[in-house]
């Protein structure tokens, strides 16, 4: 199963080495990792999105919480949460067809074109990483230059809090 | 009060009790070993490698319960302490390494005898740190022994650039003397429904078995697991780690179990319907085949590290907590109240377990008279030290006879490398064992292999008076190699047996050491007991032993716990063995 983990970590240097050691050191399946310091500058928010089996997953966040920069850990995908993730995408749009076809996929998808140039458009969309996915698919037509997602972030819906 | 950097780091090893320091100087750390050299409090061991001091601080720290602490230079020095450093890792031992590193200046740039110690060391310790400020030195001291010996204990490097203990710069000095990091709080305590449930599934328990680890080592719990175990009058068994713990002697300890374990102790394993596991982690030469591992058993398991805890079998109870702290709770319960166990059941269960026992797993040919048993030399070894000794050990068959014939009464005395299995191990390790305790008798069970992995300190020893009794049993084989060789590759013996072995007994008097070489069975124990009455010399046994015998019960890699290879010298041979399926 796919889980979002969210983890506060102490905003050091080797922090994030240490993290990222471990998927690669344990043979873990990591299919994202965003970071980024959080409002307290002590602390930054890694969210990661891995593959496993409960089991797996279950280690994934044990030895995580076993880091000792690691300062607190939530599983969202264990209950109702919020994934975003942002991607910008180079498209070749040259003709009428295709630019028409492209900003009409776009504005389906509720994103936005935020650059322009004779032969090209780029475009900005939020979303979960599955409706991300389906964009990229929804363009397959077009000619896709480049291709840049964020990766994945989350947060707890309701009163729930990753906080210290 | 202002001191250097460098005074500093020896002020901190002052204030955490540091009785000895284990290293070897180099560029990086001359500041720190020029403090060291103003000072007396802390001694320091001049080994002749740096593995050796890494090892050697592992021992003392084995012996003692006390972290090891060692100190390196940058680059090779911070390198070779590697090897040690993971082995101390595997077996959750408490170490603090001190690596200098070049000048924070020039960090990064490829200097001369740069590496990324911090980087190098990340996946085989507790954690590391790189101080880049002198202020922030006692700090970062101080965390690194209380992250070391705190929680699971284990292998903390300190990281420091040269210019950070530069003699120029002085700075105000107060060493900590609490500190609390919101990032790591060990749990000790267990969950008191937790350990209530786990009690009276003990005590509804038809065939119960006890299966205890290293954790009660590391915790210094083995006076509450003998209380525990006498309290319920089961059978207990423990790992290679936990030997010890229990008293060897005892009429509930089963011996030794997993690849190497006893017949009785690995069938007992299979046919138990609740198992409690305390300080154990389920290693795979323990568990042998998952799919079959303890196939009827409801599992209960104490660790103080959660992420040990149904790692690779899944367990019914988990207890997260110090074993010390949650076996008082349940002696507690089961000493209050009139608590019973299933006293008919338990008595039949014996029954069954003595019937195992009657195998009879460890018997060998005793009576052979034209070549020296491995196994009669350790049982020798355990008479004339009274079994009282402190026991290191190198990695391969002399290490399985070692814990499986030495016969350990007492926690602390056994002293192995078994999550890493470091060859080169026990040699360095018996001389912080020795430093630790100079009155006591030390001695290192090792191979002609392992040996030569760490010869040079036998340099070490001479110049620290250390009066080691080094017993080779030279089987002329990387022997455990070659007994898989034997049973797995159609006795293709692929690069394991050794020519051109030094002469042992000219080697030892070359490093002005006694040398005793033992060839016949008839001077076997003439011959150690002339070795354990040279009280203050190191004594180098090389004593030749059969270059085929095996180290038996074995349990073949993936297999299960009732498939077990025995010798052909025990009652009823029978292998592999399949009763009980
Ligand atoms: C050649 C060779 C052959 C081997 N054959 C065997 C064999 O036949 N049988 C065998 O048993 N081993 C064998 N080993 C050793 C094996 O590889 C493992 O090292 C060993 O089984 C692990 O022991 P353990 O489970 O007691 O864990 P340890 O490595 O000692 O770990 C201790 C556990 O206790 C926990 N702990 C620590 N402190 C506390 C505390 N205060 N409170 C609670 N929990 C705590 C830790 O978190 C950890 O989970 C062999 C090794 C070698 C090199
Ligand atoms: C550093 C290291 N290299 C290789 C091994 C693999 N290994 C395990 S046991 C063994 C043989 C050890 O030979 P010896 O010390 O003579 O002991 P014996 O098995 O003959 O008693 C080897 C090579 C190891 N454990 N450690
Ligand atoms: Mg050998």
């Amino acid at each position: 199963m796919r889980h979002i983990i969210a983890i506060l970590i102490e905003n050091e240097a080797g922090a994030l080495s240490r993290v990222v050691g471990l998927f690669s050191a344990r043979a873990y399946n990591i299919e994202s990792l965003t970071v980024a310091p959080t409002e307290d500058p002590s602390l930054s928010r890694i969210t990661i999105v891995a593959i496993g089996t409960d089991r797996i997953i279950e280690q994934i966040t044990k030895q995580l919480n076993k880091l000792i920069d690691v300062v607190k850990l939530l599983d969202l995908s264990e209950g109702p949460h919020i994934e975003r993730e942002m991607v910008l995408i180079k498209v070749k749009a040259a003709t009428m067809d295709q630019r028409e076809d492209i900003k009409r996929l776009a504005d389906i998808f509720r994103g936005h074109i935020i650059d322009v140039t004779t032969s090209t458009y780029t475009i900005e969309l939020t979303g979960s990483g599955r409706k991300v996915d389906s964009f990229i698919e929804a363009l397959a037509e077009h000619k896709i230059l480049e291709t840049v997602r964020s990766g994945v972030s989350g947060i707890a819906r309701g009163d729930k809090i990753l906080h210290i | 009060m202002e001191l250097t950097g460098a005074e500093i780091v020896t002020r901190c090893l002052q204030k955490e009790g540091v009785e000895y320091i284990f290293g070897y100087p180099g560029g990086a750390v001359l500041h720190i070993y020029d403090a060291l050299f103003q000072q007396d409090a802390v001694k320091h061991i001049l080994v002749r490698h740096e593995q050796a001091a890494t090892h050697a601080a592992d021992g003392y720290a084995r012996a003692t319960g006390k972290p090891g602490v060692v100190l390196v230079t940058s680059g090779p020095g911070a390198t070779n302490a590697v090897t040690g450093i993971a082995t101390a890792y595997m077996d959750s031992i408490p170490m603090v390494v001190i690596t200098g590193q070049v000048p924070s200046t020039v960090i990064g740039s490829d200097a001369f005898q740069e590496v990324d110690a911090v980087g190098i060391t990340r996946p085989c310790v507790k954690h590391n740190f790189l101080v880049k400020d002198v202020n922030k030195i006692a700090e970062t001291m101080k965390k690194a022994f209380y992250v070391a010996t705190t929680g699971r204990p284990g292998p903390v490097v300190v990281d420091i650039p040269k210019d950070i203990t530069d003699p120029a710069i002085k700075v105000p000095y107060s060493y900590p003397d609490k500190i609390t990091m919101r990032s790591y709080q060990p749990t000790v305590k267990g969950h008191s429904g937790q350990i209530k449930r786990a009690v009276e599934l003990l005590l509804k328990a038809k065939k119960p078995m006890i299966y205890s680890g290293g954790g009660v080592v590391l915790g210094n719990a083995s006076e509450e697991l003998r209380s525990f175990v006498r309290n319920l009058g089961y059978p207990i068994t423990t790992t290679l780690m936990g030997l010890g713990s229990y008293p060897a002697s005892d009429e509930q300890f089963m011996g030794m179990l997993g690849m190497h374990g006893t017949y009785e102790a690995n069938m007992a394993m299979h046919a138990c319907d609740v198992l409690i596991a305390i300080g154990a982690r389920f290693d795979d030469r323990v568990t042998g085949k998952i799919a079959e591992f303890c196939p009827d058993a409801q599992i209960i398991h104490i660790d103080i590290d959660p992420s040990s805890i149904s790692k690779t079998i899944t367990v019914d109870i988990p207890i997260v907590g110090d074993v010390a702290t949650v076996l008082q709770e349940m002696n507690h319960i089961l000493t209050t109240g009139n608590k019973q166990t299933k006293k008919k059941d338990i008595e039949a269960w014996w029954k069954i377990i003595n019937g195992w026992r009657a195998k009879k797993c460890m018997t060998y040919d005793r009576n052979n008279t034209e070549v020296i048993k491995p196994q009669a030399a350790i049982e020798i070894v355990h008479e004339i030290t009274k079994g009282d000794a402190y026991v290191t050990s190198d990695v391969g068959q002399h290490q399985m006879w070692a814990a499986q014939y030495y016969g350990f009464e007492k926690p602390n005395r056994w002293i192995n490398s078994g999550g890493l299995g470091t060859m080169g191990f026990g040699l360095p390790a018996a001389m912080g064992v020795q430093l630790a305790y100079p009155d006591e008798t030390v001695v290192c069970i090792t191979g002609e292999g392992s040996i030569q992995m760490c010869i040079q300190e036998l340099s070490t020893c001479l110049q620290y008076g250390l009066p080691i009794k080094i017993i080779a049993l030279n089987n002329r084989y990387l022997g455990m190699v070659r007994q898989w060789q034997e049973f797995f590759y159609k006795e293709r013996y692929s690069h394991s047996y050794m020519e051109s072995l030094p002469d042992f007994v000219k080697l030892a008097e070359a490093y002005g050491h006694v040398g005793i070489r033992i060839e016949d069975p008839a001077d076997l124990r003439s011959g150690l007991e002339k070795a354990f009455a040279m009280k203050d010399r190191l004594v180098f046994v090389d004593i030749v032993t059969d270059q085929m015998e095996n180290v038996y019960p074995m349990i073949a890699n993936g297999k299960a716990h009732n498939e077990m290879h025995l010798s052909p010298h025990c009652e009823l041979p029978q292998s592999p063995e399949r009763e009980l399926s």
